[in-house]
């Protein structure tokens, strides 16, 4: 990091730098709440994905459970 | 100052790109029939409105650098680009107001391709009008910028431009994604193991 500083020229943070430190702020926040907002969805998506796992599994189960019993009548 | 201009610009030409990208994905519903298309129609508008929001926001704030207000509304370029914004905000209360899919999408792609239309037609009005205290940096003929600007103009008009498509692609994968764990669901365990959808302003 200090390398980095060591190089980079220093903010022009004077009346109009403070301007364009604004703009690029607002540009990183937008696409900093839009990943947020798909992470979020993306774990959602995880959620329903690892509910439908357990539903298929408890189905399959009950399924089997239910070809036992026919072929022990049978 | 001119930094500003690196990142407002790209975000505003991106932002109409999307809209009128959106009323060509709006087309392709409206001649198949295929709800895909609806689906690229509706991203492509809802990522245009971000980035011009975007776009609103950055220019807003140059203008309260180089003009000492945040906004000024004898200039036709930024009340034109509001219209747009404006109009284009009414698309998902228009969606949301319709509760049939398939009216919903025919609605809203009709909408999309009109409103997709108004777009570069406004650009053209707003480049023939005279009085204006906007930088003029493009124009229908030329490029009014010294080398070492259009460069670096390029490369972030570019760069915005990777960003629209990259998250348009990202947003698409993931209600895609979801459509068809759905469709798992109602294919392996039945109609009744779907929770309803409920009414929304996406596509489902």
């Amino acid at each position: 990091m200090s390398l980095v500083f060591a190089i980079a020229p220093a903010l022009p943070l004077g009346k109009s730098g403070k301007f364009v430190a604004a703009a690029y702020i607002v540009f990183v926040l937008l696409i900093l709440v839009y990943v947020a907002i798909m992470a979020v969805r993306a774990q959602r998506l995880e959620r329903e994905l690892q509910e439908l796992r357990r539903d298929v599994e408890a189905a399959r189960a009950a399924q089997d459970a239910d070809d036992r019993r026919t072929e022990a009548v049978l | 100052m001119q930094k500003i201009f690196y990142i407002h610009v790209p975000l505003a030409i991106v932002s109409l790109g999307g809209f009128i990208f959106g009323g060509l994905m709006a087309i392709g519903y409206l001649r198949t029939g295929d709800r895909a298309w609806d689906m690229r129609s509706y991203v492509a508008i809802h990522m245009a409105l971000i980035f011009g929001i975007g776009g609103l926001v950055t220019g807003s704030i140059w203008a309260k650098a180089s003009w000492g207000h945040w906004w000024v509304w004898s200039e036709p370029t930024l009340v034109s680009f509001l219209i747009v914004i404006l109009l284009f905000a009414t698309y998902q209360p228009l969606r949301f107001s319709i509760e049939d899919p398939e009216r919903q999408a025919r609605y809203a792609s009709v909408f999309a391709v009109v409103a997709g239309a108004f777009v570069p037609l406004n650009y053209l009005a707003v480049s023939l009008a005279t009085a204006y205290v906007h930088p003029r940096v493009l124009t229908l003929t030329s490029a009014n910028l010294p080398p070492s600007m259009g460069l670096v103009f390029v490369v972030s008009l570019a760069g915005i431009a990777l960003l629209y498509v990259t998250l348009w692609k990202y947003e698409m994968a993931a209600k895609n994604a979801r459509s068809q764990v759905r469709r798992l669901r109602r294919t392996l365990l039945g109609e009744d193991t779907v929770r309803p959808a409920g009414r929304s302003a996406a596509p489902s």
